[in-house]
């Protein structure tokens, strides 16, 4: 058997199959897959844009959108722009802010939710009713409330944050297995172990889970915020407003490619930004990782 | 005949007309009515009956994960739960082995079963983990020290979580099912290693179990439960003597004692099955 599977590839080696033979090496099926997928979807965007020149009336949708290759030249003139780097660096500040302080809330609170019932009984109700108001419905209430403009994105940040947090503290906590917690006190485990050994690391994957999700809607909720508010105090044309306000100012301003690079930003953004918290959880739970 | 290997003096367990029933008023369901059984030093009692007769019951009033209604459970004299003990106490004194198993997930192999001296302030960390070391080398578990429980197979699992029970010197081991996912040839070996375990230790062991072959193999006695509400309807001497190894199986007696047993307990596994119990 295995001299057959070694004999196979000196069987076929042709130049056509060698260039299969380092596709297949270097790159593996689904990212081949992903690559061919993004490529056409480009060709398509490319060809429907140009829709008006070569059918003599544009496309509804794909006409009206900025041809790739403007949004490429947009992109690399913006990349000198220091203006955009500080709406990225704007809405990178905002997003982290409010996203630690989601965090640093919404977990403790979702712990003694979960703990105490009686607490539970008392304030699952009023939080289930604020809970369906989205964020960006507080956006004028808060801006009445904070005293600047800052601290009212930050907070609208937070509730979308929190809310997702929460949730799945209680969950993650109402799934924890009852037996281990008998066993843990069978064996002479105190509450204080139980809580630190047993239902603090047993509520991780699930502040993982609230984590990866609320990150996403960080993002979501950082970029209306910014649009609807004006993007923070002292925000011009091209600067300090964050990404949100960046690509309203360039709708604003007619710059249309422009808004796709400040779209495709904050899709890098919420990307990458996603990967980082989930490496950071499979760091805090590394039992997750088993195959 | 029946030959009690070497035992601590410790773990003997007296059960007293407990009584124990769920539900709210107007709508109990009796879980145990009126049980007594007394399970001497350094016993294997292998607990047999229909599904949801309430053997688990039993077994979670034994180890105190909840009060009982009626009579008294002891342990060497000790009363655990009854008159002037309304409160069930729960102990590392006996320890459950659960079905599915209840190793923390989070925590290496070592660390699960270094727990329980840790968290009761008998040893250091370190010494902890140094017994927990030697445990697992004379279990034959080295190697898997650093792995989390979920890397193990489900039976060498169930053998950690033992180990985990045993470092705690408890007088008593209550097992549920413990190997009842485990496939044929797993759950053989796994039976040579409990009771290798046992003799050494001479612990008393509270086994639940449906498996027929497995409670004559390992225990003393086979007590077969009534349907709910849960009584010892008969219970049987095991006569085959310690330590067994598994050729017992093929023997005359063994077969002698399964046809008897089992006819017992389809008696009871019918008349459950005729009043719909359900796992429970």
């Amino acid at each position: 058997m295995a001299e057959a599977a070694t004999a196979a590839p000196l069987g076929r080696a042709r130049p056509y199959d060698l260039a299969q033979w380092i596709a297949e090496r270097f790159v593996d099926r689904s990212k081949r897959r992903a690559i061919v997928a993004l490529a056409a979807a480009l060709a398509l965007w490319e060809i429907g844009a140009d829709s008006g020149a070569w059918l003599g009336a544009p496309l509804p949708v794909l006409g009206a959108v900025p041809a790739p290759h403007a949004v490429l030249a947009a992109f690399a003139k913006l990349l000198h722009d220091s203006g955009y780097w500080q709406s990225w660096a704007a809405s990178l500040l905002r997003v982290a802010f409010g996203f630690v302080a989601a965090l640093a809330v919404g977990v403790p609170f979702g712990l003694v939710l979960a703990s105490y019932s009686a607490f539970r009984g008392a304030a699952f109700p009023v939080f289930e009713l604020l809970r369906p108001i989205p964020p960006l419905a507080w956006v004028p209430a808060s801006i009445i409330f904070w005293p600047t403009q800052e601290l009212s994105i930050a907070f609208v940040i937070f509730l979308g944050g929190f809310y997702t947090m929460v949730l799945n503290v209680v969950g993650g906590a109402d799934a924890l297995d009852r037996r281990l917690i008998q066993s843990a006190r069978s064996m002479g485990a105190s509450r204080v172990t139980i809580f630190q050994r047993l239902i603090l690391p047993g509520v991780l994957p699930s502040i993982g889970v609230g984590m990866e999700i609320a990150i996403g809607v960080t993002w979501e909720v950082v970029v209306a915020a910014e649009m609807i508010s004006g993007g923070g105090s002292g925000a011009s044309a091209s600067s300090g407003g964050g990404l949100g306000f960046f690509i309203w100012n360039s709708y604003v301003g007619g710059a249309y490619p422009d808004i796709v690079v400040g779209m495709i930003s904050i899709g890098i953004a919420g990307y990458v930004s996603s990967a980082l918290v989930r490496r950071a959880v499979i760091r805090l739970a590394p039992w997750l990782k088993r195959k | 005949m029946n030959v009690r290997p070497i035992h601590n003096g410790r773990g003997a367990i007296d059960i007293a007309d407990v009584v124990k029933s769920y539900g709210s008023i107007g709508s109990d369901v009796l879980a145990v009515d009126r049980c007594s059984l007394s399970i001497p030093s350094g016993e294997i009692c292998m607990i047999v009956g229909p599904s949801g007769c309430g053997k688990t019951t039993l077994l979670n009033a034994i180890a105190g994960f909840h009060d009982i209604d009626g009579g008294a459970i002891t342990l060497d004299g000790r009363t655990l739960c009854g008159p002037g003990r309304p409160q069930a106490s729960i102990g590392s004194d006996r320890i459950v082995v659960f079905q599915n198993g209840a190793l923390f997930p989070w925590m290496n192999n070592l660390d699960n079963i270094a727990f329980g001296p840790v968290v009761q302030k008998r040893l250091t960390k370190k010494e902890a983990r140094e017994k927990a070391r030697l445990l697992m080398a004379d279990a034959g578990l080295s190697g898997y020290e650093d792995n989390y429980p979920g890397e193990l197979s489900s039976g060498l699992q169930r053998r950690v979580e033992i180990l985990r029970a045993l470092i705690n010197e408890p007088a008593v081991l209550l097992l549920d099912e413990p190997y009842r996912a485990l496939d044929a040839l797993s759950k053989s070996i796994m039976h040579e290693a409990l009771l290798e375990t046992y003799y050494r230790t001479g612990v008393t062991i509270f086994f639940i179990t449906h498996d027929l072959e497995e409670a004559i193999f390992l225990g003393h006695r086979v007590v077969v439960m009534t349907s709910r509400p849960c009584r010892p309807k008969k219970i049987f001497n095991i006569d085959i003597p310690h330590p067994r190894r598994y050729d017992v199986l093929t023997s005359q007696r063994f077969r002698e004692l399964a046809a008897e047993i089992s006819a017992t307990v389809d008696e009871e596994a019918i008349k459950a099955f005729t009043l719909g119990d359900r796992e429970g």
